[in-house]
């Protein structure tokens, strides 16, 4: 196998594949720093290309850039709160805490050497294991998939904040969300009130964005400083983040190792593998105190997972024809048009190839984090930058993320509307990643559940992998009692006002609470396969709702439960009311309606920078030039769409 | 808000929207472009322009494969060198791609759609969320394709497992005892489904009609998810498209861990039900160390040697939906309003396109071994692929009703 290694390397070193691989990270880098887009646009943008590419330079450009995909979503994750990719939202809590603080190339340093580290471990697993990887996939039937999401939802219980009650149900919020749209075992549609968008369901970027980036954007903007609150440059660059992940090697090979078996897994969808490696770090760590304000291992755990996942997801893609993620779909189609075969062959007579892709990953791994992290550095000064100039750009960049996900109008009134739930869930003390993994899961536990009942019936239990799974939950559930994840634990120590006004929470628990009840209205309606996984998990969380509800009206004030963000910071913090932020965003999609996405963002950015920024006129023309410009040549290259208005 | 900055905002949108405005108008408009290709013959009607080509599928699927091969060969070949590009549309399992198309569709040829079997179905079974006419295109090209079912040997008997064939009428003998088997010790086989209105209504049909106790388990994305389960002896019966059995199955079968039933078969030029050539060299199993290459009997053959007739209404809504769903399998379609020179660019390019050297090294990857057809070939396609009696869907939409119980949504179109 030595000797497979080896001349994979010799092949990938010739110049010529060197330089499509090199093509690719850039490629890579470029549209994976912008949210939403993922390797998916990169991928179509390179597909016609491919064609007249010979076999080996075609696949190198290919790697190059699906490699890079997960680092470069780092950036925004962590200079924004904007989740880059669905595997980079747990970077999200711990990295852009860090970046509030100014250490935002601290935390960029940590999460691109831990990419670097992640994905060249994940390689060398897979350089051991690809030859027997077949039979171990195999291994994993619909059983053991509908475990893992249990153990998944597991995680919960740590990052669920003080307080358990919201967590379970904010996490039963996001599974009933999660199941809006067709069930997986009839077709049958739940909660779709005859919207034709909401047939396929929500998409996952969509609902990411907004309950992530949303809220701290709406907060920016309300604070009216910049990203950095202070300013931390002398002991925080970029190094201190290398040093950081050598300091943590074990964890992050841990959770490199957690990567690439869960990207491995073909169902079980890469985008949940940052949660899982988050929820380890916090299980499996002490000092919880930190984690969601500024912890530097909430930020190397997902980030050496997620590369490494991409690795793992490489075998399905691979041996099986079976995608492993959404950027490996692409993968594989671009293989087709290559003419390569995804199958057992690629063990057998094309094991040469293999060993190339896989080692291709590696060089492609390390030159991105490579480039990323020598970029690190200056492109973190954009913390700096006062809000209000900054603002108009990620707003755009949302919307445009949001937009991609079904070219529908509809994406960016859901970006809105959930975007108020997760401002409110922020501020009332909900926790997001609990409702995030509800969501995310929901899809594949139902499947999985229907799937394995039919095929096994209750015997499924009994089965070894199961039962491992099933243990691993419960310790993992055990340890998350120990200590959890709470991004408001700081306002939350200061001494409270012992008279909050808890109208606001009661009222958004209300709504909370009469969502289930319409859910399970809603599961009355189906037939028995359609409704009994909905129901169960309504009436499970029934309970802990209105006990939510009893907290808020008669419970002490110094309850978990019981928080107001908006009342307990200091007076003066928040500049402007908290509709604000909505009426303008929410003002920019009701224009788009009319003349087109394009000329609102012009109009949107000329009123945003000359009342918010006070820029004067030639500021303001630049940096509305500049706006537009990108979003034009951005939509030409990679053939994006944006909303079409009525008039235009 | 001050004076000052009122004023700014109207002076810069006024100036940012007027040059915006200004801009979008300089393009030009459709309808005349129709008229260019009359007048001007020594411009092609294609140069400069670009053809747009909707695929209601997500990036990676079959569909956008297809797609993405041709686009390079079109873009070559097609009078003028049209840029093409291919758009993504995917949602409501095609639904939503084919609705947009339809809304936004003109006869200038600039605007192409590629339809599957799934795009189909809902469409033949009055989907109230279909908002696309077949009625209203025409197809520039067409191309079938078909599929093969198979057993896993865990449900067959020693004896069967064992047998030798040496022609196809042995392999015929062979899938009607293993079906009869299956039959007389009412076996119940799970299938792996991706819903009871996905182009696996065929399947299911097929296995109904063969009177196999066969519960769909729904809920697998793709036939690939399919495919998989089967491999881990989850599921012991599944069927895969022509070329997907072709790449993925094939090397089960020669393992001994598939034993291929019988195949969808293809149409002729009459449209009668043949058996399809591009699995005439394949093997159906190796016993004993001899590789058997026979080709696999189709689906009415079956159905035929086990008593059944070849006429009546089930036969007829089988064969209307198995032609709609993989004889019409890939479309690409226009507005029937399209002018015919137009038509004759795209005809032109795609001949052109099938002389080319590097179309032929690499369509047998991409396509298989059905053909690309263009003119009286297509339309016959197209005519099957997209008329379904009245009978037929009656008696489909019922046969759905019962089976599955579900509250699906099918109204009668007029």
């Amino acid at each position: 196998m030595l000797d497979l290694v080896l001349q994979a390397l010799q092949t990938l070193f010739t110049p010529e594949h060197f330089m499509y691989l090199l093509l690719g990270v850039l490629l890579g880098l470029v549209i994976g720093i912008f949210p939403g887009l993922g390797g998916i646009a990169g991928l179509s943008l390179l597909l016609p290309f491919l064609y007249g590419m010979d076999e080996v330079s075609a696949l190198a450009t290919l790697i190059g850039l699906v490699a890079v995909i997960p680092t470069s979503a780092t950036f925004t994750s962590v200079l924004m709160g904007i989740p880059g990719s669905s595997s980079s939202q747990a970077t999200v809590l711990d990295g852009f805490a860090l970046a509030k603080k100014g250490q935002a190339s601290r935390a960029l340093g940590a999460a691109f050497s831990s990419s670097l580290l992640g994905g060249l471990f994940g390689v060398i697993i897979l350089t051991f294991f690809v030859q027997i990887a077949r039979p171990m996939i195999l291994l994993f039937g619909s059983a053991e998939l509908f475990m893992l999401a249990i153990f998944g939802l597991s995680m919960v219980g740590s990052l669920s904040g003080k307080s358990l009650v919201k967590g379970v149900v904010a996490c039963g919020f996001g599974i009933l969300v999660g199941s809006i749209g067709a069930a997986p075992a009839t077709g049958e549609f739940r909660m779709t009130f005859g919207i034709n968008y909401l047939y396929d369901g929500l998409p996952l970027a969509v609902i990411a964005l907004s309950i992530f980036a949303f809220p701290e954007i709406s907060e920016l903007f309300r604070k009216e400083t910049a990203i950095a609150e202070e300013t931390d440059m002398g002991k925080a660059g970029m190094l201190t983040g290398v040093k950081d992940l050598i300091k943590n090697k074990w964890l992050a090979l841990r959770c490199a190792g957690i990567g690439t078996i869960v990207g491995a897994i073909p169902g079980m969808g890469g985008s949940v593998v940052d949660w899982i490696a988050y929820g380890h770090v916090v299980q499996t760590t002490k000092d919880k105190s930190q984690f969601g304000k500024g912890d530097i291992r909430g930020v190397i755990a997902p980030e050496s997972a997620n590369n490494a996942k991409e690795g793992g997801a490489l075998m399905p893609t691979l041996l099986f024809g079976i995608p492993g993620s959404g950027s490996m779909a692409v993968f594989l189609g671009g293989m087709v048009l290559i003419g390569i075969e995804a199958g057992p062959s690629m063990v057998t007579k094309d094991i040469d190839l293999t060993y190339t892709i896989i080692w291709s990953l590696a060089i492609a791994n390390v030159i991105g984090a490579g480039l990323s992290l020598f970029l690190a550095g200056p492109i973190s000064k954009l913390t700096q930058i006062k809000f209000s100039l900054l603002a108009p750009f990620m707003i755009m960049v949302i919307s445009f993320a949001a937009f991609q996900s079904t070219k529908d109008m509809m994406d960016l009134w859901m970006l809105l509307c959930f975007g108020l739930i997760g401002i409110f869930m922020k501020r009332f003390g909900w926790s997001r990643p609990a409702f995030l993994i509800g969501f995310v899961l929901a899809t594949q536990a139902e499947s999985y559940l229907n799937m394995s009942v039919q095929f096994y019936g209750w015997e499924m239990f009994w089965r070894p992998g199961v039962i491992i799974i099933m243990l691993l939950s419960l310790i993992s559930v055990y340890y998350s009692r120990k200590g959890t994840v709470d991004e408001n634990a700081e306002l939350m120590k200061k001494e409270m006002p012992t008279e909050l006004n808890r109208r606001p929470q009661l009222i958004f628990a209300g709504l909370i609470l009469m969502f289930i009840l319409v859910a399970i209205f809603d599961s009355w309606q189906q037939s028995f396969l359609g409704k009994v996984f909905t129901l169960s998990i309504a009436y499970a969380i029934l309970p802990f709702a209105i006990w939510l509800i009893w907290i808020y009206l008669k419970g002490e004030a110094t309850n978990a439960a019981i928080f107001d963000a908006e009342q307990v910071s200091e007076a003066g913090t928040f500049k402007a009311p908290w509709y604000e932020p909505i009426l303008w965003i929410g003002g920019l999609y009701v224009v788009s309606l009319l003349t087109g996405f394009i000329p609102a963002i012009m109009l949107f950015f000329i009123a945003f920078f000359t009342l918010k920024a006070n820029t004067n006129v030639w500021r303001t023309a630049l940096l509305t030039a500049a706006g537009t410009a990108f979003l034009m040549l951005f939509g030409y290259f990679l053939n994006l769409e944006f909303p079409q208005g009525i008039f235009f | 808000m001050t004076r000052n900055q009122l004023t700014q905002i109207l002076g810069l949108s006024a100036l940012f929207l007027g040059t915006f405005f200004l801009s979008s108008t300089l393009q030009q408009a459709p309808e005349d472009l129709a008229e260019e290709i009359q007048s001007d013959n020594t411009t092609s009607y294609f140069e400069d322009k670009t053809i747009e080509w909707i695929i209601p599928f997500k990036e990676g699927g079959g569909g956008d494969t297809w797609a993405r091969f041709n686009a390079p060969f079109f873009q070559r070949h097609i009078p003028g060198n049209p840029a093409i590009v291919v758009n993504n549309i995917p949602g409501g399992g095609s639904i939503k791609g084919a609705n947009l198309f339809a809304e936004r569709v003109k006869p200038d040829g600039l605007l192409i759609l590629g339809t599957s079997g799934t795009t189909q179905m809902p469409y033949l079974l009055d989907d109230p969320r279909v908002r696309y006419d077949y009625k209203k295109y025409k197809p520039v090209m067409a191309y079938p394709t078909g599929g093969v079912a198979y057993v896993s040997p865990a449900i067959v008997s020693e004896e069967l497992r064992q047998l030798k064939v040496t022609s196809v009428e042995e392999q015929l003998e062979k899938s009607v005892r293993i079906i009869q088997e299956l039959i007389d010790g009412n076996i119940q086989l799970k299938y792996g489904s991706q819903g009871p209105t996905s182009l696996d209504l065929v399947t299911m049909f097929s296995f109904d009609l063969l009177n196999l106790n066969v519960q769909a388990v729904f809920g697998f994305r793709g036939r690939g998810a399919g495919r998989l389960a089967f491999e881990r002896g989850e599921v012991k019966i599944d069927y895969q498209t022509s070329s997907a059995y072709l790449k993925n199955s094939i090397p089960l079968v020669e393992n001994g861990e598939a034993i291929p039933l019988f195949s969808f078969g293809a149409l002729d030029e009459n449209g009668q039900l043949i058996r399809d050539e591009s699995f005439a060299n394949s093997p159906v199993g190796i016993i004993d160390g001899d590789t058997m290459k026979v080709n696999v009997p189709h689906f009415g053959e079956v159905y035929e040697r086990l008593g059944n007739s070849l006429s009546g209404i089930e036969w007829d809504t089988w064969f209307a939906f198995m032609s709609a769903g993989f004889g019409g399998m890939k479309l690409l379609l226009t507005p029937k309003e399209t002018p015919d020179e137009i038509i004759a660019e795209f005809h032109a390019g795609i001949s052109a396109m099938k002389e080319d050297p590097e179309y032929q090294r690499n369509k047998f990857k991409a396509l298989g071994t059905y053909k690309q057809v263009i003119g009286k070939p297509a339309d016959k396609i197209f005519d099957l692929a997209t008329n379904v009696g009245q009978a037929e869907k009656r008696y489909m939409k019922n046969w759905l009703k019962e089976k599955y119980d579900l509250n699906l949504m099918t109204t009668e179109k007029k």
